[in-house]
């Protein structure tokens, strides 16, 4: 083999094939790109184990990737596109057809939709995380012609309100704990400090990967001497090894983070020079955080005033430390007021930007140039027909970015009109599972989107969302079947690009993205000029790197270029100024951007609407709904909705858990493993008892995600998505005023033993 | 005897399910059966504090992945665990390897 033509990411050993790549999903993850080496025998994947040369997961890999063949050989996976008569939804009755009656098919129904009614009347529904992510918002603009898409989850309550806060309040891509990712001698590198404390809040991050982040990075930095401060209403594996555990009652993030401020600022703890330097509206944000004393802070969120006190002074006096945030803080009414002040507490102690703080990406326009071109190719009077409320609120949401998409609350509110300004006739599911998962108040979504006439989804097994609403199924290729990218962070905060490479032939599926450039082809030729996804990728890297896909494909992963206190050298900003890439230039504690939008500059808190506390529900309800509910911590066997028809991971959990403390159980005459009930004014569901000192006697947790792939597929059963899911307890559209922020974590229950989970 | 020990360091085993998944694959065990298993205790607080650990425990189906070791690589278990917490070294070479690992550490030889 000569060297021009070796490839270095695929070899053979014994007429077996090893090919090296990236993982991302479909089946699995959030955009982490574990390294993997696929061991193809005979064109079949006979064995996935972890690659001990890529610099993040190191050989290691989760339960989901080790158990990727039972998704990839499943007796049900979707093989060939199949299309049903709208008048059949729910019922299984498909008919296998070809990709090309599949194109013909779309085309028609798409032209049919533009000529009747117009192309704002068509729309995609996406999910989170999976590779798709690139991709969904492209396919409403660039293939459909449309402004609208909607991630469906009430408040938009998934990273974007976080990747919003950090760029309104710094100027920059997601914040994230640094892990000494970017460099290829990790945490050896010279360069690189251990922090000394990690800030764990609002999140897992050990069995979720959140976002591109590899959680067990949190255990190599304990190994390596970081001391831990959990914030979280759960007694987790990682709380129960903090030096602080902040258990704090769900929903009331804001008001602890007032109090970790006031005693940083009080006790005089934070870093003047930064402040003095750096930062924009100290005096006002010390002033708004000054009544909050650990005391005040304690009966509000639970939280001992003397834990609170000493982890403010543990994390403040010991740089660096780092700090990460999680979907808590999207998953509140409150919580861009709690990610405002998470981002204050990390500046005024001078950990942004620093060896061993939050690491800070340069700015990068790889693949964001391009949807936003994307966005910018509609006709201006086309893309003013973005499906938002009709008086005007959510201004912050509405405006915020290239474009948001239409509000799932919003979307609801449209479906639900007697008149709309214009209707929903064809719809797109990319990568959502949403009557499991995404979706607050399930069966109200059903109800509403059957009034769509059309509804193409891609998938690569039957879902409940597809058994009930779809007309046409298209099966996509898995992560192994086809080429791609992956960009922890989507892009916002990358440590690598990692090659997804082709390990076998997908058959008779496609890509997402294959399928977006066909439809694109046929819809919207001037804008498609790329023969295929290489094509594709290498005019995207071109607009940063001076290399193309087969380069990254050989190496499988190239981590980015990256330098500490770029606030000095002035490259956080477009114009190469020192300082933020903010309208006053520094890190916003006071917000100069909110106010333009009628909103506050400064952060407050706000009682969640179903709370012991609150005074928007009557006393009547909440004597009857006496437990706090918080939902969807992650298991490690199960991405959101996916991998419930896994073997080797559903009997390792086979039910939905819900977490009651044993006294709590007890008062109830629940014992561990019966099935419960939990119910509150906007629904209930089922789950089984796990008895544990993980939850406080106060507050109950329930899994989400649940189906029963095993269940009947036909509707009125639908594989059962409504039968344990809390989301049916979660209330529409009570959202933070900006637009973002659902309390999916925050609402309260009763509960009560019941004979099943059909009972 | 197998001549090969597996320690971990138990503290900072996360319960993530990796070992037990990735011995099924490696030596194509049915969902019934298993190699390796993780038990928990806890949450409990004993003194006055927390503890919430986890610990695998290899079963008599455990080989310790001699193969694998003969070939120069790491059991299924060892080289997958995202908690890096597992080592698979010749019995003679507990005593320096748990050595200096401080508390929580167990040694099997399955």
């Amino acid at each position: 083999m000569g060297t021009t033509d070796e490839k270095k990411w695929m070899t053979e050993e014994d007429g077996i094939i090893k090919v090296r790549s990236c993982a991302w999903s479909a089946p699995g993850d959030h955009p982490t790109g574990c390294g993997v080496i696929m061991s193809v025998k005979d064109g079949k994947i006979i064995k996935v184990e972890g690659d001990p040369e890529h610099p993040i997961s190191q050989g290691r890999l989760c339960p989901r990737c080790l158990a990727f063949d039972e998704v990839q050989y499943h007796p049900d996976r979707l093989l060939h596109p199949m299309k049903r008569d709208p008048k059949d939804r729910g019922t299984d009755k498909w008919e296998r057809i070809t990709w090309d009656e599949a194109y013909d098919l779309i085309e028609t129904e798409v032209r049919r939709v533009w000529e009747q009614h117009g192309p704002e009347c068509c729309f995609v529904i996406t999910g989170t995380g999976r590779e798709t992510t690139l991709w969904a918002n492209v396919y409403a603009t660039n293939v459909l012609g449309s402004p609208n898409r909607t991630g469906v989850i009430s408040g938009a309550s998934c990273y974007g309100p976080r990747c919003t806060m950090a760029n309104y309040h710094l100027g920059a891509g997601y914040p994230e704990l640094d892990y000494a990712a970017f460099f290829p001698d990790r945490y050896d590198d010279p360069r690189y400090e251990v922090p000394k404390y990690i800030v764990i809040w609002g999140k897992d991050p050990i069995y979720s990967n959140s976002d591109g982040l590899f959680g067990h990075a949190v255990v190599d930095l304990m190994q390596r001497g970081s001391k831990l401060i959990v914030i979280d209403p759960r007694l987790t594996w990682l709380a129960a090894h903090a030096e602080y555990h902040l258990q704090l009652r769900p929903g009331t993030d804001a008001a602890l983070g007032m109090g970790l401020a006031n005693v940083i600022i009080q006790e005089d703890l934070y870093d003047h020079e930064f402040v003095d330097e750096w930062c924009y509206g100290f005096k006002a944000f010390a002033e708004c955080v000054s009544e909050w004393t650990p005391e005040r802070v304690e009966e509000v969120t639970w939280v001992p005033a003397d834990v609170l006190r000493e982890a403010a002074r543990a994390f403040a006096t010991n740089g660096p430390s780092s700090a990460m945030w999680g979907l808590a803080f999207d998953m509140q009414e409150n919580g861009v007021q709690a990610g405002h002040l998470f981002l204050g507490i990390v500046a005024i102690c001078g950990y942004l930007d620093v060896p061993g703080g939050l690491t800070l990406a340069a700015p990068a326009s790889f693949m964001g140039k391009w949807r936003y071109d994307a966005v910018v190719s509609l006709p201006p009077e086309t893309r003013d027909k973005l499906i938002k409320p009709l008086d005007g609120r959510y201004s912050v949401y509405t405006t915020g970015g290239a474009m948001p998409g239409a509000l799932g609350d919003t979307m609801i509110d449209w479906l639900e009109m007697e008149n709309p300004p214009f209707p929903l006739k064809l719809g797109w599911i990319v990568g959502s599972n949403l009557l499991a998962c995404s979706a607050a108040q399930p069966e109200r979504w059903l109800k509403n989107l059957q009034q769509v006439e059309f509804f193409i989804a891609n998938e690569i097994f039957m879902t409940p969302t597809v058994m009930a609403l779809a007309d046409l199924v298209l099966p996509v290729s898995t992560w192994a079947e086809h080429i791609g990218i992956v960009m922890p962070h989507f892009g916002r905060n990358t440590h690598f690009l990692g090659a997804m490479n082709q390990a076998v032939d997908p058959g008779d599926t496609k890509s997402d993205f294959q399928i977006m450039l066909d439809m694109g082809k046929r819809l919207r030729p001037d804008i498609w000029p790329w023969e295929d996804e290489e094509a594709f990728l290498d005019e995207q890297l071109h607009t940063e790197y001076d290399w193309d896909f087969k380069d990254l494909q050989q190496d499988v992963v190239r981590q980015q270029p990256f330098e500490y206190y770029k606030f000095r050298t002035g490259k956080l900003r477009a114009d190469k100024d020192p300082g933020f890439d903010t309208p006053t230039g520094l890190v916003e504690l006071k917000s100069s951007i909110y106010p333009m939008f009628g909103e506050e500059a400064l952060p407050f808190f706000k009682e969640p609407y179903y709370s012991p506390y609150s005074d928007r529900i009557s006393d009547e309800v909440k004597a009857e709904y006496p437990l706090v509910l918080t939902t969807g911590g992650r298991n490690i066997l199960y991405f959101h909705s996916e991998h419930r028809n896994v073997p080797s991971l559903r009997s390792l959990h086979p039910d939905p858990l819900v977490t009651i403390h044993p006294e709590t159980a007890a008062k109830h005459g629940i014992s561990d493993g019966d099935w419960v009930a939990i119910e509150n004014p906007e629904g209930r569901c089922v789950q089984r008892a796990s008895l544990s000192y993980e939850a406080d006697p106060r507050i109950i947790h329930c899994e989400h995600g649940w189906w029963f792939p095993e269940q009947t597929s036909e509707a009125p059963n639908l594989y059962g998505p409504f039968k344990a899911n809390p989301n049916n307890l979660i209330p529409h559209e009570i959202i933070g005023s900006t637009g973002y922020g659902a309390n999916y974590k925050s609402v309260i229950a009763k509960i009560y033993k019941v004979d099943g989970l059909d009972s | 005897m197998s001549k090969y020990a597996l320690i971990i360091d138990y503290k900072y085993c996360t319960g993530c399910h990796t070992c037990e998944v990735a011995c099924r694959k490696e030596k194509g065990l049915p969902v019934e059966e298993y190699g390796i298993k993780v038990t928990k205790q806890g949450p409990v607080k004993l003194g006055g504090a927390w503890m919430y650990d986890y610990v695998p425990i290899p079963s008599s189906l455990c080989d310790m992945c001699e193969d694998r070791i003969e070939a120069g690589k790491r059991p299924a278990c060892v080289h997958h665990c995202l908690g890096a917490c597992m080592t698979a070294v010749p019995i003679e070479k507990i005593g320096e390897t748990v050595s200096g690992k401080g508390e929580k550490v167990v040694c099997f030889i399955p």
